[in-house]
């Protein structure tokens, strides 16, 4: 039996690293408070002191500080993400995670002893485009996009020496990961810009009598009735009308959640299983971090007996975007 | 608060809502803003994001008990509103439990919104800075969430 992945969980303040590192996490993802993550939202991420401090609280207890510059330089702003690279070296993260090829060279050629990882946003999905990336940059990790099925995650681990991580939970979306422009379509910023997918700015709510109608600048993309489960609003998650019927046109608001396929995650050999949710507040890390941890222990000794423990899926379903859990990609019978 | 409590669900019956309508409003203002103001003191809240509510009209409604506090943050402090000439930039609504729940870092506000149990209108964006603010403090003492059994 190889040893357990690493549980990598995500923290958008100080409260929510704490939460994370107290609660089992291996490592922790954080952003700096500005466009160079793409979880750039307002009051949300880390100043160079909370980020010391972080640091500092995780080193303490043997886990390690992983950070997410996974934007795309903007035309004449490319020195602000360059900045971001030397100043995560400064600080002294264990890894940092970039998506931009540029970024990646200019990290590799300026701090060669950086450990570097491939983001998901980076978009490699196949070995021949991560073997490239370690070949060019020294990457010594790739978070792979949501769109392989276990059978090709497997495949990709045996074609490469570069550790693979993979999504374990958290909120889905079209997962058109790095090259999604649909927030651009409806308000001109996207994740891969500013930072953010539908900023908060250009989102109202609207309470209608027996309705909440949801605005992305100014498009009507849902409405929910007074007992329906509300999503992020996102345009991939809306109900539109197509040919006459109204429905999730795009994609339904779904949340990820591996559990029950958690013993093949670890025969094939994942390194590191990954958490999404950097927005979220202190309780869901604590909530996911602790049962994704309880599911791992279990495994330490072997999977003969894993079972999934029905405590662990009411905690996970609760805090999951959406009224279904999936096992996204990974489980798909048709190719 | 012992490691063990959890705040669970729960709604306070019907006639309390239209009781408490009749009630005056400022207590439960004077409340909040006096905690609120308690935070800033200890320097609990960062500086940058309290820029960002000057001037802002916030209302915070407790359904199930039928209150409602309207506040606002100038000159360095929060004032209770007790007549407020406007529309809120920026409302809460939900039961008792829920905000009970948001308190003790026991449930994470996306999860209660995705629920239904919290309804946030007005300036999103203003919603945003309150969450990860209020997220972002180290209260001095935390209620411990309790344990999973393993």
């Amino acid at each position: 039996m190889s040893s357990l992945p690493d549980l990598i969980c995500p923290a958008g303040s100080l409260p929510a690293l704490k939460a994370a590192v107290d609660n089992g996490a291996d490592a922790v993802y954080l952003g700096f408070k500005n466009d160079t993550n793409a979880r750039n939202f307002a009051g949300l991420n880390f100043d160079q002191k909370t980020m010391a401090d972080g640091i500092r609280y995780a080193h303490a207890k043997g886990r390690e500080i992983l950070l997410a510059i996974n934007t795309f330089p903007q035309a004449g702003r490319v020195g602000d993400w360059h900045k971001a690279v030397d100043a995560a070296v400064d600080q002294g993260v264990d890894a940092i995670i970039l998506a931009d090829v540029g970024l990646l060279d200019y990290a590799r050629n300026r701090h060669p002893q950086q450990r570097l990882h491939l983001s998901v946003q980076g978009s490699a999905t196949s070995y021949e485009a991560i073997n490239f990336c370690q070949r060019e940059f020294g990457i010594r990790r790739a978070v792979l996009p949501r769109v392989l099925t276990l059978a090709q995650v497997e495949h990709v681990i045996k074609n490469t020496t570069v550790e693979i991580e993979v999504f374990g939970f958290g909120s889905l979306c079209v997962m058109n990961e790095g090259r999604c422009w649909l927030s651009s379509y409806a308000c001109g910023e996207s994740p891969n810009t500013v930072g953010a997918c539908s900023p908060a700015k250009y989102v109202k709510w609207d309470k209608k009598p027996g309705a909440m109608e949801t605005r992305l600048n100014g498009i009507l993309i849902d409405r929910f009735g007074d007992n329906e489960p509300a999503g992020y609003p996102t345009l991939c998650k809306g109900r539109f009308e197509v040919e006459g019927e109204t429905y999730y046109a795009l994609e339904e608001p779904t949340s990820l959640n591996v559990i029950s396929i958690l013993p093949e995650i670890l025969k094939i050999g994942v390194r590191a299983i990954k958490v999404e949710g950097r927005q979220r507040s202190p309780a869901y890390v604590t909530q996911v971090t602790r049962t994704l941890r309880a599911a791992l222990d279990s495994l330490a000794n072997g999977s003969e007996g894993f079972h999934v423990k029905p405590a662990w899926q009411a905690e996970l379903s609760k805090v999951s975007e959406g009224s279904q859990a999936t096992l996204g990609a990974y489980s798909r019978p048709w190719r | 608060m012992n490691g063990q409590f959890t705040i669970p669900k729960f709604k306070l019956p019907d006639f309390i809502a239209s009781l408490g309508q009749k009630l005056p409003q400022w207590p439960h203002a004077l409340a909040l803003v006096a905690g609120l103001n308690a935070a800033h003191k200890m320097k609990l809240l960062p500086e940058a994001e309290l820029d960002l509510l000057e001037g802002k009209l916030f209302r915070v409604r407790i359904n199930d008990t039928g209150g409602e506090a309207s506040y606002t943050y100038r000159d360095g402090m929060f004032r209770p509103v007790f007549r407020p000439d406007r529309e809120p930039d920026l409302a809460f609504a939900a039961n008792l439990s829920a905000y009970l729940q948001l308190l003790a870092r026991q449930e994470d506000p996306d999860t209660l919104f995705f629920n239904r149990e919290l309804e946030i209108t007005g300036d999103t964006e203003l919603g945003l800075i309150v969450k990860n603010m209020l997220d972002a403090v180290e209260w001095p003492s935390l209620p411990k969430l309790p344990q999973l059994s393993r």
